[in-house]
């Protein structure tokens, strides 16, 4: 953090607009938790764009004292894309759901991961579409009774994570709306990544999904359900740290600690593996065979697509200066009169 | 240098040398030459028989030659349809004049056919007695049989009132290049050279430019181009020894205004166009696109231009390139996308929200036949009423039309002036036709434009920043990320007046949806209004608009000049329309509306002023001929007449 530029408060990125989500709602702690890392991020609010699609995670923009953009319905990738290119000095959100990344914006999604602009995404999951009120989304369990699925979903899930891995995604974590403190650190981490950072945060729609992530979040199971991603420590898990996960051939298996079985054969997490085929595995996880992960599954770096960009024009430039009426002027030219 | 002339005197080896120094040719043919105004020549064969190129070069030639000239490239949507058939045929007509000239040309009087194929599809538009060149060595069984065809067409009588003229070209070429080492199949591809070597002598053209286009052109296949060199100079000789031609043609140079040209297509003058603007306007040009015809040439080479800042993206898909030039307009940048049809109707739901954020930007449509697919290469007008209307909502955005291929410059600057004084995307419309037709482009002095003057608030007032705040014209201010102080959200909910919250009030509503109705009719106040050609006054008013330009003006001409009452009124602007429109047409007794759709502008203008217009309307995927519209114009004139006449 510059300490000459004036220090900011998390109460200076809270813009003067009413919030407009349901009491109760996950979202409002991310919000929170975003304004609270941004002073720590050090970045002055007017070189910072949230940009959204649509949904009720969408609305994140005007909630926030930076200059934003709520475009449209799952099209926040392409914006954001266009916005980083054409200003590299400013520091982009993409605030986006499950709906929107996954369903209407599967596309753009991908093709803004394997760009890798240096950008950050902040994926809403609450398996739910909110904003009109209770469909089924493309990370809805299958048999998910809902108002346009009355006898259940047919549709499989779709997951979130392993979907950016597919795409090469070079930063890739997870966080849960309730873990406070865990979001927050997971968000700041993200921003500190260059290139694109995706994070799925588990988030609790109390109106039309509640309860969707009760497992992960409930005091009593939760840590026996959960496995928090340290890099460089081995993947130790259970309310009493007594469980662990290993690599049986090529298959994760979740053992007790104890006997013979001690944490030198657990698997330890190396989120800058240059592979992402653990972080791949790791996506998979899920209840009650396997803890679901939290944290950092992986960092890599790779060049941003908008450096490039302007390395090439940069490199142009060297080249030949070039202006137009030489341009103009090329080819085949007469005169007349 | 150039050895076409088959026995040399002193005399002819001096003019010879002096042409090489003034890289001129000396197009002496020792038969006897006849002056021509101008001649319409259409080269047609296989889709890789190289017909595209050739009628570039022979575009060039005549340009240079200080000719005028107009252009129609007309080619299947197949890269390589299977070779000899109908489908495959791939043709290029090229008219070059001393005249002013506004057309490619109605009748042909040359057509120089490859094979069976090329001459069934196109003898039609050959003029009586016209010149018909075929290469003789390809109407063997084979090529009738893959043209479909149970005889010989140049045998059944097929080509009976033409001047046939049978060049056995293929063996021609192969002797001509015979010195080098190429295989057979790389010979029998220089033969298009070899037929442009011979409509070069045929016109009395210069081989220069395109002996210079070969060098460069092979520069890494010295014996393609050594062959290619042959094979063009055996044409032009051919042309010189054999007795099928006993004259030789010459089309001087015509009178266009003082200034330096170029032939320009135009897809490459509109890419002009929005440099020159960004660089008027001082902005980063920034092309979000996805590829698809006729419009991915605008992609190809603005993405030449890096060196003078030109950005380009080329998205996952139509809807992606929209919204990149979106967040390009809000970062402060001339945001630009170029698609046709079927990718405007993608970028509906990014054109709406552009019109709801207020920002400026250029949304290019290359129209071309639909629906659906439709015809992809080939052109139509039929996008007029989705460019004004095909968004949801009350929508409206400022639409403008090209008229030719030298006007995209203008029209693209015109464009973003108008986007960047309103606040507003804008609509810019071609069609096939404009972005691969030809035409001399007087070339401007950037230096010496006007230009485009952008003000971004920068300082933070002592009041809280209001983004939606309008001046007289009632655009709103262009703030951008970056800028201390001025933080505030866009976004497409519907905005209070002046503050920009998201607002749902059921005034509000109504009073910006006719803010931003209001503020594109205001484009009126910013352009030039449209002038009649003609009389004020009269039987007919023929109003066009977009690329019938050219077909409209020389008909309208024509007309007037066998003393009939027509006046022609060609609208650049098509949304807002004129203001003066309904005075304009309240002068004529008859309005005639000619466009390549069923009739959208006429609905457009009957709908607006309450009157009747004929239509002259098609949609064959062709422009115009002249001959059509000045017959069904005359019509409406004898219709006048004769309700002159019963009045009495």
């Amino acid at each position: 953090m510059n300490t000459a530029l004036p220090v900011l408060k998390a109460s200076d990125f809270a813009s003067d607009q009413d919030i407009r989500w349901c009491p109760g709602c996950g979202d409002y702690s991310i919000l929170a938790q975003m304004k609270k890392i941004l002073p720590e991020v050090g970045i002055e609010p007017h070189k910072i764009v949230f940009v959204s699609g649509i949904g009720c995670s969408s609305r994140f923009p005007y909630y926030m004292n930076t200059y934003g953009m709520h475009t449209i319905h799952g099209r926040a990738p392409a914006v954001a894309t266009g916005l980083k290119i054409a200003n590299p000095d400013l520091t982009v959100f993409v605030i986006t759901g499950d709906g929107d990344a996954l369903s209407i914006g599967g596309n753009h999604l991908l093709h803004l991961i394997r760009r890798n602009v240096d950008l950050n995404i902040i994926l809403f999951n609450n398996r739910i579409y909110g904003l009109t009120k209770g469909q089924y989304s493309p990370t809805s369990l299958q048999g998910h009774v809902t108002k346009s699925t009355p006898t259940g979903s047919l549709d499989h899930p779709l997951n979130p994570l392993s979907v950016v891995l597919g795409a090469d995604a070079t930063f890739v974590a997870r966080s849960i709306d309730f873990n406070t403190k865990h979001l927050g650190e997971t968000l700041y981490q993200a921003t500190q990544h260059r290139g694109t950072s995706f994070v799925e945060v588990l988030q609790n729609c109390n109106v039309f999904n509640d309860g969707a992530w009760e497992h992960l979040t409930d005091k009593d199971v939760k840590d026996d359900n959960l496995l928090v991603l340290r890099h460089g420590k081995p993947m130790v898990y259970g309310k009493n740290n007594d469980k662990g996960v290993r690599l049986q051939t090529l298959t994760p298996q979740s053992v007790v600690l104890g006997g013979e079985v001690t944490e030198q054969h657990l698997l330890v997490h190396d989120q800058s593996a240059p592979e992402p085929h653990i972080a791949n595995l790791l996506a998979r996880f899920s209840n009650p065979e396997l803890p679901v992960p939290i944290g950092v599954f992986r960092q890599v770096s790779r060049a941003c697509y908008e450096e490039q960009v302007h390395q090439q024009v940069h490199h142009a430039k060297a080249k030949s200066k070039g202006d137009l009426n030489s341009i103009f002027n090329s080819g085949d030219t007469w005169t007349v009169g | 240098m150039l050895e076409v002339v088959r026995r040399p005197t002193p005399n002819t080896i001096f003019h010879r040398r002096l042409a090489a120094m003034l890289q001129t040719n000396l197009g002496d043919s020792s038969k006897p030459v006849q002056e021509l105004k101008g001649a319409t020549v259409r080269l047609a064969g296989d889709s890789g028989d190289g017909m595209q190129l050739s009628g570039m070069q022979l575009t060039n030639t005549s340009a240079l030659a200080g000719n005028d000239i107009a252009t129609f490239p007309d080619f299947p949507a197949e890269i390589r349809a299977p070779r000899g058939t109908r489908a495959g045929v791939s043709g290029f007509q090229v008219h070059f004049s001393s005249e002013e000239i506004f057309t490619p040309g109605d009748g042909l009087d040359a057509l120089v056919c490859m094979n069976p194929a090329a001459l069934v599809t196109n003898l039609r538009d050959l003029k009586p007695n016209g010149l018909l060149i075929v290469n003789a060595d390809s109407f063997e069984e084979k090529d009738l049989k893959l043209a479909k065809l149970a005889r010989n067409p140049l045998e059944d009588g097929t080509t009976d009132g033409y001047r046939l003229i049978r060049v056995k070209m293929t063996q021609l070429t192969r002797d001509s290049v015979a010195e080098t080492k190429i295989s057979v199949k790389e010979a029998d591809r220089c033969k298009n050279f070899f037929a442009m070597g011979l409509i070069f002598w045929l016109y009395g053209r210069d081989m220069t430019p395109t002996l210079r286009f070969i060098e460069k052109k092979f520069s890494g296949a010295l014996d393609v181009a050594t062959a290619n060199r042959l094979a063009l100079k055996a044409g032009w000789n051919f042309g010189e020894t054999t007795e099928a031609f006993p004259t030789t043609y010459q089309v001087p140079a015509a009178t266009l205004p003082p200034g330096h040209y170029r032939s320009v297509i135009g897809n490459q003058t509109l890419a002009y166009g929005l440099m020159a603007a960004a660089k008027l306007s001082g902005k980063k040009l920034f092309l979000g696109s996805y590829p698809i015809t006729p419009a991915s040439d605008v992609l190809h080479e603005l993405s030449r231009y890096k060196n003078l800042d030109v950005l380009t993206f080329q998205a996952e898909d139509e809807i992606a390139a929209i919204c990149s030039i979106i967040g390009a307009a809000f970062a402060g940048q001339m945001g630009v996308t170029a698609s046709s049809g079927p990718g405007i109707l993608l970028k509906g739901e990014g054109m709406s929200l552009g019109v709801m954020m207020e920002l400026p930007m250029l949304i290019i449509d290359i129209q071309r036949g639909g629906p659906s697919t439709g015809l992809p290469t080939k052109t139509e007008q039929a996008d007029l009423l989705m460019a004004i209307h095909g968004r949801h909502g009350e929508c409206p955005m400022p639409v403008i039309a090209a008229a030719s291929p030298a006007d995209c410059f203008d029209v693209a600057i015109e464009a973003w002036r108008v986007a960047t004084r309103l606040m507003s995307p804008v609509m810019i419309l071609s069609d096939g036709y404009i972005a691969n037709g030809s035409e001399p482009w007087k070339i401007p002095d950037v230096q010496a434009m006007h230009p485009i003057v952008i003000h971004h608030p920068t300082e933070t007032p002592d009041q809280k920043f209001l983004p939606y705040e309008r001046d007289h014209l009632l655009a709103r201010p262009w703030a951008i990320p970056g800028t201390e102080g001025l933080m505030h959200r866009v976004g497409g909910l519907e905005k209070e007046d002046r503050t920009g919250n998201v607002n749902y009030e059921a005034a509000n509503h109504q009073h910006m949806v006719n803010t931003r109705a209001q503020k594109v009719s205001n484009t009126n106040d910013l352009v030039d209004p449209p002038t009649i050609f003609g009389q004020r006054s009269g039987d007919v008013l023929v109003v066009s608009w977009g690329g019938t330009y050219g077909a409209c003006r020389t008909a309208v001409t024509q007309l007037q000049a066998s003393g009939n009452s027509v006046s022609h009124l060609h609208l650049r602007w098509v949304n807002p329309l004129p203001r003066e429109l309904g005075s304009m047409l309240a002068g004529f007794r008859k309005i005639v509306i000619p466009e390549l759709n069923t009739g959208q502008l006429r609905q457009l203008i009957q709908g607006q002023l309450a009157i009747t217009a004929h239509g002259i309307n098609k949609v064959e995927g062709k422009p115009f001929s002249i001959s059509e519209l000045i017959a069904k114009i005359q019509a409406v004139v004898a219709e006048c007449d004769a309700e002159v006449a019963s009045s009495l």
